[in-house]
């Protein structure tokens, strides 16, 4: 043991993967969060199959969790991992292209058997040579054994031993990485002691042997420690997209004043909002698990109504579920935040995968002329604001909003410098008080052309609405010609309006270059470390992110005249793109594209960007 | 109670009635305006209180007639949105006014879901068997083979019984009026108002134009109702007929009419209505009866006490962990779990 060198890292990339019912997702967890505790800059990204239990030891059922870690603010998940945890064959197969040359794999060598091995489509039974992983530091520990040894006298049954030997690897990981157990140790105390205090002691006891194998077997020659981060001082947290979302909601009901209402149907990968905000009762938070995807957003509307601070999530084919109604909240012009967790499409499409390919949807999917706001996170934690900034917009113009995320920042997790709600700013809803007026006019509006917010309940405001074409003051049925043209421009108008309160567009490098990188929403964290990389190396490029998608902020084309090349780069076939030659048509617009489900990787960033200086 | 003196005209808009000359939604917006003084004072809630909700079709046109907080919405879609509306501020007295076709085709799914959840809306269901709106297309109620605009050689779909659908979903209240009984109308509506839980009064409606006389044969006029319908109250016999000598027994687990006095039939074995009994199985029966084997029933037809009124349940639940937390801000929100600080 003496002889164990250890190692100084900038960052590590580790997967974790076995079949969907090994925990690997648990154990990634476990490893990022333990070490954002240490302080280190966390990128994390779940990849997981639909299926909750898809067939054993097949590929297709293999569950990954990624995790890459460093001494420096980390903004992607990273492409290639340093260390693949294998659980089985089929995960060694599944992750093949996903190692580094040389990387470290670390594969339970009980599961190299030959049913293993032939259930995940080898054609020899040395899965090793097969793969080529000659060069590879393969290091095939008894992983079931093992944990069945050390499990043995605590009288548990064969099938909870064996659930615990995601513990065993993440033992050694922690080991090999200098990781303190007791994070993860007091997280399955919390999980497990009230209903199965013996579960609860196995696992902690399986952490422990793996931590123990690999220090005492000469399997592995080093260590490694990666150091904190020097992130800005403040208190942090580790937190995921979804999470995030909710939070930023309550967060805008609170600055509002008004209690939050969330109508939704469960939906991947937008579940968890729902989820999480069924549990914020605390906070006063109401939520409807409604009977489907319409009901979702009328209950939200209906609250709306009401003068809740309403919101209603989904993904893709929710979205269209839910155009109808999305348009009764523009012609209503009610104040609705709809959330759109982004997945594969089209129809159900890739559910657990992410993709930007609802753009189009969310921008124009509608019968009439239906403008809205479109707003999109570009982080895990950045959710919150966009959140938090989708409410306040929606409060204020009176305009249903539509917040695109997607798959990916949903699930993934980063360390999160935890704001004081101090330092964000009011919400103020142009919210009408009774009065003993007479003729109260629905339909008037203020500087921002939002229309007065009238709840039932409030003396002398009572009113009808609707669906049909109303009069511009007194929101009665009006069929006038004049009037129709009047309502279009002015509820179009009313949205553009939004941008005057939108900040500046940022760009990250110098204001004049030969190439201008563009993306919009989940990619921004990959696009800048590609563009960050280029940068180093002495090129000349730049990165624009977009997260206020519509109305754009001011100033975006005085940005676009200073650079020689533009590419815009997004998870879909070019909807962007095709949004920016059709608002700015004086410039060309080159696209990078991509539909594997799959983030972008910085390798494909850079290769595709390096073509652009020829 | 309270008593706030409402006449009908405190909740007449200044709208135009926009339907067409005898068609029986302007009997059961006459019946609304009349029953909501009383429902004001029994539920002790001012006019500002109340909220109309539709969804699409003629009879969704209603809200815009009556001089309350209204939103007239998109097909199908009255009850989600109202269902929205008093989750938000239970609060309110809210109605839903509905058809055949909003509620029970395209609607049909939030229609059941509101009833299985027993939120305290009081839905009026329009019924003329008709799309009238879209003039003339059949509807989930259109009697089977009746010949419309798109079953040119009759209907080959048998229709939905409101009254069942309700019962069989374990509705907590459900009631049966006739457009010229707007007496009965009121009453109905008052004692939906009343019933603290999800209340259906299913309206029988003539429409004039596109099925007319649907319900004619056992509605169409004073005497024709005398006799061929029934009119069913908690606590009294069920007895019907111009000098109510007809009455319902239960024989060999069935309604069957009977006539006091004959067949060996005395006024002891006429059944009495219990409107508050939880079974279903005789309220089932009753909105199932067909002329002209059997009396229409109309008249309160179900009300039963539930504890568990959704809308009631969502604001307990909130208070209850409200009183054990300790996140009372998203201050304290955002600090809970675990956190790390870099000095």
């Amino acid at each position: 043991m003496n002889n164990v060198n250890v190692h100084e890292l900038q960052d590590v990339v580790i997967r974790f993967s076995g079949d969907s019912g090994d925990g690997m997702q648990l154990t990634g967890t476990l490893f990022s969060d333990t070490s954002a505790l240490l302080g280190n800059g966390i990128s994390t990204f779940p990849d997981y199959p639909a299926e909750i239990r898809a067939p054993q030891g097949t590929v297709a059922g293999v569950s990954g969790f990624q995790v890459h870690f460093g001494s420096y603010r980390i903004d992607n998940p990273g492409d290639y991992c340093d260390v693949l945890v294998a659980m089985n064959p089929a995960a060694l197969k599944a992750n093949r292209k996903w190692l580094k040359r040389g990387a470290t794999v670390i594969i339970d060598g009980d599961t190299l058997t030959e049913e293993h091995i032939r259930k995940a489509g080898f054609s020899t039974l040395d899965p090793i040579e097969e793969l080529g992983l000659g060069e590879y530091n393969v290091v095939i520990p008894a992983i079931t054994t093992m944990t069945r040894d050390a499990l043995a006298d605590m009288g548990l049954d064969n099938k909870s031993v064996v659930k615990c030997k995601n513990m065993f690897a993440l033992g050694i990981c922690f080991w090999l990485y200098n990781r303190p157990e007791d994070h993860a140790k007091s997280y399955l105390e919390s999980k497990f002691a009230k209903k199965n205090p013996l579960v609860a002691e196995a696992n902690k006891r399986a952490i422990d042997a793996g931590y123990n194998y690999a220090a005492n077997t000469h399997q592995f020659a080093n260590t490694y420690t990666v150091a904190p981060a020097q992130l800005e001082k403040g208190t942090y947290r580790s937190i995921n997209g979804n999470v995030a979302t909710a939070w930023g909601f309550c967060a805008a009901a609170e600055k509002a004043g008004l209690p939050l209402f969330c109508g939704s149907y469960p939906i991947t990968p937008a579940t968890v909002i729902l989820e999480e905000l069924a549990k914020r009762k605390d906070l006063g938070v109401k939520t409807v698990q409604a009977e489907d995807e319409i009901a979702g957003i009328c209950t939200s509307i209906g609250a709306a109504y009401a003068g809740n601070f309403a919101v209603t999530t989904t993904s893709g084919p929710g979205l269209s579920l839910k155009s109808e109604a999305m348009g009764l909240a523009v012609m209503a012009e009610l104040p609705l935040v709809v959330v759109d967790v982004q997945r594969g499409g089209p129809s159900t499409g890739l559910p657990t995968k992410t993709e930007q390919s609802d753009l189009m949807q969310a921008l124009y999917g509608r019968n009439g002329e239906c403008p809205m706001v479109v707003v999109a996170a570009s982080s895990p934690s950045d959710c919150f604001h966009y959140a938090f900034m989708a409410g306040k917009i929606a409060m204020e113009h009176m305009t249903p909003v539509v917040l695109l995320t997607d798959g990916f920042i949903a699930n993934g997790s980063e360390p999160w410098r935890i704001p004081s709600m101090s330092d964000y700013p009011t919400i103020t809803p142009p919210i009408v008080e009774p009065h003993a007026e007479q003729d109260f006019m629905p339909y008037a509006r203020n500087e921002k052309l939002a229309r007065g917010w009238a709840f039932p309940g409030k003396k002398g405001l009572e009113h009808r609405i609707g669906g049909l074409e109303k009069d511009h003051l007194r929101g009665t049925i009006s069929y006038d010609p004049a009037n129709h043209q009047e309502m279009t421009s002015t509820r179009r108008r009313k949205v553009e309006l939004v941008a005057d309160s939108l900040p500046a567009p940022e760009v990250f490098g110098p204001d004049e270059a030969d190439v201008l990188v563009i993306g919009w929403g989940g990619t921004r964290g990959h696009l800048h470390s590609a563009v960050a990389q280029l940068q180093a190396e002495g090129k000349s490029i730049a990165h624009l992110h977009f997260n206020y998608i519509y109305p754009l902020p001011h100033g975006v084309e005085d940005i676009l005249a200073r650079y020689r090349r533009i590419i815009v780069c997004e998870l879909n076939e070019g909807q962007f793109a095709a949004y920016m030659r059709q608002t700015f048509q004086q410039f060309t617009f080159e696209q990078y594209n991509k539909c594997e489900g799959q983030p972008f990787t910085l390798v494909e960033l850079r290769d595709k960007f390096n073509t652009l200086f020829q | 109670m309270a008593e706030y003196k409402y006449t009908p005209a405190d909740f007449k808009s200044d709208q135009q009635v926009k339907w067409c000359p005898g068609c029986g939604d302007h009997a059961i917006l006459n019946a609304v305006q009349r029953a909501m003084p009383e429902v004001a004072d029994a539920l002790d809630k001012p006019h500002n209180m109340f909220t109309f909700v539709s969804g699409i079709g003629c009879s969704s046109r209603f809200i815009y007639y009556m001089k309350t907080f209204g939103f007239h919405t998109i097909h199908g879609r009255a009850n989600a949105i109202a269902t929205g509306i008093k989750t938000a501020n239970p609060d309110l007295s809210v109605w839903v006014c509905t058809g055949d076709g909003d509620s029970l085709a395209i609607g049909g799914n939030h229609f059941i879901h509101a009833i299985r959840r027993n939120i305290d809306l009081n839905v009026i269901l329009f019924n003329n068997e008709i799309y009238g709106l879209t003039k003339g297309q059949y509807s989930p109620t259109t009697k089977l083979g009746k010949i419309t605009k798109t079953s040119p050689y009759g209907t080959v779909e048998k229709p939905f019984n409101p009254g069942e659908l309700v019962i069989g979903a374990k509705g907590t209240f459900f009631a049966r009026t006739i457009d010229m009984e707007v007496a009965l109308t009121k009453d109905c509506l008052v004692a939906a108002a009343k019933h603290h839980g999800m209340a259906v009064v299913e309206a029988l409606v003539n429409c004039v134009i596109f099925n007319d006389k649907t319900h004619a044969a056992f509605a169409g006029d004073k005497a024709t109702r005398e006799e061929n319908t029934i009119t069913l109250r908690h606590g009294e016999k069920m007895l019907f007929g111009k000098d109510r000598r007809k009455g319902l027994v239960f024989e060999n687990m069935r309604l069957k009419v009977v006539t006091v006095g004959e067949e060996g039939y005395t006024e002891e074995d006429i059944l009495v209505h219990d409107a508050h009994t939880q079974d279903t199985t005789l309220h089932s029966m009753l909105a199932a009866m067909k002329y002209p084997e059997y009396p229409v029933a109309v008249g309160v037809i179900r009300d039963v006490k539930e504890d568990n009124v959704y809308d009631t349940r969502v604001a307990a639940q909130i208070e209850e962990v409200k009183a054990s937390s300790k996140i009372r801000s998203v201050d304290d929100l955002l600090r809970s779990g675990e956190t790390w600080t870099i000095e």
